[in-house]
């Protein structure tokens, strides 16, 4: 809420750089210690793009819901610009500078396209319902959302639901988007268009992302970095840099560039899968 | 451009609707000539049933009686009156132990025990327990709508997914903002398949409740035509509390769809 605001994005005062400091959670729901995330350190700068590439059931959902503020951690620190979020005695809180776009859509079904959209500014008091309205709707006409203002969630195709969620999250603008397999159930060609939406949105306003998937096509044509983590207990097993400029677009897909870091990426990741198939889990 | 094919696609609906329509009318019409030939054939067990020529001759004659008419308005008296009581005890009552999980815990056991027993099973109790047949009989029909109302709200709130909750909090909602604008709202739908189911449980009570402790309603007047061996007015009565019923959940789907625009599509 305090968070300065940034009107034009364009990174003129970096902000939302996390810290995961040799972070573990255990899970313990009836006496099962599950250990799910074991000494995992990832810096993450302000501003990036970051992708978690990782097996099912791996721990990367556990680290997102921990930067949201939706649950603690046992062991380590994360800090969110050099303010401790959380640690093993300090429970997070949920806050309108870490907003989560989750996997199946959570925009409220009860509320029009518009009414989810301004609901952040408007629960937190942050501007009235009307400013919040004119607000919304011209970042609507920005990201080609124009005409849905007043239809229900249900009205609309997945791919512009996503989108919508995508624009709920920015309208708060804030310092982390955290992004849980967006997605995943999607066809490849409504993919296509998401992507290229959550690209824009990037490029204008340099948020940083904190994006959970399975899919390496996604995770090496979307990030800055691709983080690969290891079968549960998840730790990092190797960070790829994406030296590919930005703003991108579908023709990086066939570049050279691309291609060697695919490969290097399915290498790390098959292995990965190979252990977690092993150990009885899901396939990839 | 758009206005065109939505006014196209509200045209098939409309010509599905008629055909529709037109296949009900076509099923009962069949329905009633079999009806009146098994009763001129003297079938089986269908034969002592009156034919609908003379149901249809009664119902003219009962049309222009004042007493078939109160008989109406005394049943929808009770039903509205222990239905709308059941609403207004049963859905805070349903919200407040949906929305607190201590709350729930504690009382919920005994809507649990509660549950499975009938409400007909409630009339003999409540006739000795209210001061007027009157009181007892709104009272079975309150309890027909209240233990469906209070579960299927617990129900529904309680099935609400976690992630419209945290969505709410990261955007920065207060616990009151929560219930307002996510509890309530996503609860509204099995509100509204509460009070329907319940309205038809409504009307099972209230019948039964009649023909043991009133001397008016459309399910005395059913019984009265047992009693008095005026077999026709049996089936008028019946038919008019099949249409009586149909209208009550009718209404209760209209106001409900009210309250939920969002599911209208789809």
């Amino acid at each position: 809420m305090s968070a300065v605001s940034v009107e034009n994005g364009g990174g003129k005062t970096p902000r939302g750089a996390i810290s995961i400091r040799a972070v573990s959670k255990i899970y313990d729901p009836d006496g099962a210690r599950v250990l799910a995330v074991d000494d995992c350190s990832m810096e993450i700068e302000a501003g990036e793009f970051c992708v978690i590439v990782g097996p099912s059931g791996c721990g990367k959902t556990t680290l997102l819901n921990a930067i949201a503020g939706f649950h603690g951690i046992s062991a380590g620190e994360i800090h969110l610009d050099g303010e401790l979020l959380c640690n093993s005695s300090q429970v997070p809180k949920p806050g309108s500078d870490r907003i989560v776009v989750f996997q199946n859509g959570a925009l409220f079904p009860w509320f029009t396209v518009l009414e989810n959209i301004t609901f952040g500014p408007v629960m937190q008091g942050a501007a009235s319902k009307k400013d919040a309205e004119e607000k919304a709707l011209h970042m609507m006409g920005q990201m080609g959302l124009k005409g849905i203002a007043h239809n229900y969630p249900s009205e609309i195709s997945s791919g512009m639901r996503r989108r919508v969620e995508i624009a709920r999250a920015m309208m708060n603008d804030p310092r982390v988007l955290l992004l849980d397999e967006p997605f995943r159930a999607m066809d490849a060609l409504t993919k296509t268009v998401v992507h290229q939406f959550l690209l824009d949105v990037y490029d204008r306003n340099k948020t940083t992302v904190f994006f959970i998937t399975h899919d390496l096509d996604e995770a090496i044509f979307l990030g800055s970095k691709v983080y690969i983590m290891t079968t549960r207990p998840a730790t990092i097993k190797k960070v790829l840099s994406v030296d590919i400029p930005r703003p991108r677009d579908f023709r990086v897909l066939a570049s050279t560039a691309y291609q060697r870091l695919r490969t290097e990426c399915i290498a790390a990741v098959h292995e990965e899968a190979v252990k977690a198939f092993k150990a009885g889990e899901r396939e990839m | 451009m758009n206005d065109r094919i939505s006014r196209a696609l509200a045209g098939i609906k409309n010509r599905t609707r008629s055909r529709t329509f037109w296949r009900g009318i076509f099923s009962l019409t069949v329905f009633t000539l079999l009806w009146e030939l098994c009763t001129y054939l003297k079938a089986p067990i269908i034969g002592n049933v009156p034919a609908p020529s003379e149901v249809v001759s009664t119902l003219a004659v009962q049309l222009h009686n004042t007493y078939y008419w109160l008989s109406w308005k005394d049943s929808m008296i009770r039903i509205f009156t222990g239905f709308i009581i059941a609403q207004i005890i049963g859905v805070p009552l349903g919200l407040f132990l949906g929305a607190n999980d201590r709350a729930r815990e504690v009382l919920f056991p005994i809507f649990e025990i509660m549950r499975p027993v009938p409400p007909l099973a409630w009339v003999p109790v409540s006739v000795i327990f209210w001061p007027s047949a009157e009181m007892s009989m709104i009272f079975v029909t309150f309890l027909g709508a209240f233990f469906t109302v209070v579960l299927n709200i617990v129900e529904g709130i309680t099935s609400i997914d976690v992630r419209y909750i945290r969505a709410a909090h990261s955007l920065g909602s207060s616990r009151s903002d929560i219930f307002w604008r996510v509890l309530l709202p996503a609860s509204l739908p099995s509100v509204v398949v509460g009070m329907t189911v319940g309205m038809g449980i409504t009307w099972a009570v209230v019948v039964a409740a009649e023909m043991v402790a009133s001397k008016t309603g459309l399910g005395y007047l059913t019984w009265r035509g047992y009693v008095a061996g005026e077999f026709p007015l049996i089936v008028v009565g019946m038919m008019s509390i099949g249409i009586a019923g149909y209208f009550s959940s009718a209404l209760i789907r209209l106001v409900g769809s009210r309250f939920t625009p969002w599911l209208k599509t789809r």
